[in-house]
């Protein structure tokens, strides 16, 4: 089954200096672990919301705005994706990326259109 | 044949005992907690309307299980012509993938697969104890698949509109579905985790049932039976478990003084006015050796420490006997484990039990400072009495005040009414 992992963190809480080489080094150690596994799908990481822009159309009206929409706390720094066993296996996963000491992992299954013969899942819980 | 007995009583007794077992084989062989569920259902149904004029069948629990394994394949033939009518309407993506998720054909035409295997209740109580479900939707869904209990029933125990708890029930179900929750025994790496969780559901089923608040005490006795059933249950699928057997044994250690916990107008007697003739003897004696079992394997959990506290407190002839040096060492073991104000506030009563009303105060004080129960009544009560114990009545006054303004439960508020106005007239 497929799952995002969407790696949201403060951003002001962002290790730096020798901090920040050791998270950069385990996030490779990371997706080389993945890859390993053969169920890495994707994976990047953002820059900062400072960055952002969000777009609304409205009325149809396209409005343009600086920064994200609401001032949260946590923001959307990278993201997974991963062909997982199953939602154990996915917050196993989860658990171990750098970024869930500091800030948390949002897991979220992939819809997929014509799951029956689409998906490599296991037929687990309650297929249907 | 079996003795000529009422078949309606066999077939709601057997319900009671069996659904969850037929539910969780048939979830793991139809992947499918609805089909399961209903096909179950129709079963028993089936069973009330023959049984009656064509007698009992030899192994009631094989025929249900056979008789909701034949209703599953009708449904899924059923769903397959729909399928195929579907089809021309250009539907055919989302139900073939139904479909073909649970092919009867394939899974459950041989007799083999739906041999229960012992495994099958216990693969579902960890699946409807999943971390990823909400706790309420842990609760509804265990007693709903496991217990047998009605959606109506489970309702009224919590209060809740039976809309509301319809709907938990399908969002968890479709959770356990779409973030694909798997259907069975957590890995050992997980297991003390996951099965701590477990024991929590058990546990707040349990005391749902046996806190004095509100609702129906029919249903809540219900409810209460219906955790200790499972909480045996789970003993008996993981017997080397010592805080599963730590659970069972203080559920039954508190369960023993139920009769005896409330009066003539149903309300509220504290354990040192309970008579003590009233409290169920074997239930004391079956929880103790459950709990000596437990504490034989030499792994020391909370729920083994409770289930101790619990059994010092039936051990005790009069409330005098009450050994409360060892109750108070106790709780002090179970602050190590769960460091919360609220265990700190036991362990404050315990020790002024054992020691007298100062030292308690010390602790009680000690909790006042930090703060954070400041908004829990048997925090300014117990404050209270430890107050009035020392003759500081005016102070003991304002605590008494205090917790009244926190409780809205009407027995509490008459028993602390008659505190406060027996410190304020001394």
């Amino acid at each position: 089954m497929r799952y995002l992992l969407l790696i949201y963190t403060q951003e002001q809480l962002e290790p730096t200096g020798d901090a920040a080489g050791a998270e950069f080094a385990a996030y490779g150690a990371f997706t080389n672990e993945v890859r390993d596994r053969g169920i890495y799908q994707a994976g990047e990481a953002l820059r900062p919301t400072t960055t952002a822009t969000t777009v609304r159309v409205r009325d149809g009206q396209t409005v343009t705005t600086d920064g994200p929409f609401a001032e949260t706390k946590e923001a959307l720094g990278g993201f997974y994706m991963v062909d997982a066993t199953d939602l154990d296996d996915a917050i196993q996963l989860a658990a171990k990326i750098p970024g869930a000491k500091h800030g948390s992992i949002e897991i979220r299954p992939i819809f997929e259109y014509g799951a029956a013969e689409g998906s490599s899942s296991e037929a687990v819980g309650a297929a249907g | 044949m079996l003795p000529p007995t009422d078949p309606h009583a066999v077939v709601d007794q057997l319900f009671r005992e069996e659904s969850g077992r037929v539910v969780a084989t048939l979830i793991r062989v139809l992947g499918d907690f609805d089909l399961a569920e209903e096909a179950v259902q129709e079963a028993f149904l089936t069973a009330l309307e023959t049984w009656p004029s064509r007698g009992i069948p030899d192994n009631p629990g094989a025929w249900i299980m056979t008789t909701a394994r034949n209703r599953a394949i009708d449904r899924l033939r059923r769903r397959k012509r729909l399928a195929e009518k579907a089809e021309l309407l250009g539907r055919e993506a989302a139900i073939e993938a139904e479909v073909a998720a649970v092919d009867p054909e394939a899974s459950i035409d041989a007799e083999s697969d739906v041999s229960p295997i012992a495994d099958d209740r216990l693969r579902l109580i960890f699946t409807c104890c999943h971390p990823a479900l909400a706790i309420d939707a842990r609760v509804a869904l265990t007693l709903r698949t496991l217990g047998g209990l009605s959606t109506p029933e489970i309702a009224r125990a919590f209060l809740v509109p039976e809309v509301t708890l319809a709907q938990r029930l399908v969002r968890a179900k479709r959770k356990i579905r779409d973030a694909g929750i798997p259907y069975r025994v957590p890995p050992d790496h997980d297991l003390p985790e996951r099965l701590d969780g477990v024991l929590r559901v058990l546990y707040l089923v349990f005391n749902e049932g046996y806190g004095a608040s509100s609702g129906d005490r029919l249903i809540r006795r219900e409810l209460s039976t219906e955790a200790i059933r499972l909480g045996r249950v789970l003993v008996d699928l993981m017997p080397d478990e010592p805080e599963a057997l730590g659970l069972l044994a203080l559920m039954l250690l508190h369960d023993a003084r139920r009769e005896a916990r409330t009066g003539g107008d149903g309300e509220l007697v504290l354990l040192e006015d309970q008579d003590r003739g009233r409290w169920n003897r074997p239930r004391i004696d079956e929880g103790r050796e459950l709990l000596e079992r437990a504490l034989r394997m030499r792994r020391v959990g909370p729920m083994q420490l409770q289930a101790a506290i619990a059994a010092l407190h039936d051990d005790a002839e009069t409330p005098a006997d009450t050994d409360w040096q060892e109750i108070a060492g106790l709780y002090a073991a179970l602050r190590r484990i769960e460091p919360t104000p609220i265990v700190e506030l036991n362990r404050a009563v315990a020790v002024a039990m054992a020691l007298g009303p100062e030292a308690g105060l010390r602790l009680v004080d000690a909790l006042v400072a930090g703060g954070e129960l400041d908004t829990y009544p048997y925090l300014h009560a117990a404050r209270a009495d430890l107050l009035r114990r020392l003759g500081r009545s005016s102070e003991a006054a304002a605590a008494y005040t205090r917790a009244l303004e926190l409780t809205a439960n009407e027995a509490e508020r008459t028993f602390l009414d008659g505190r406060l106005a027996e410190v304020a007239s001394g």
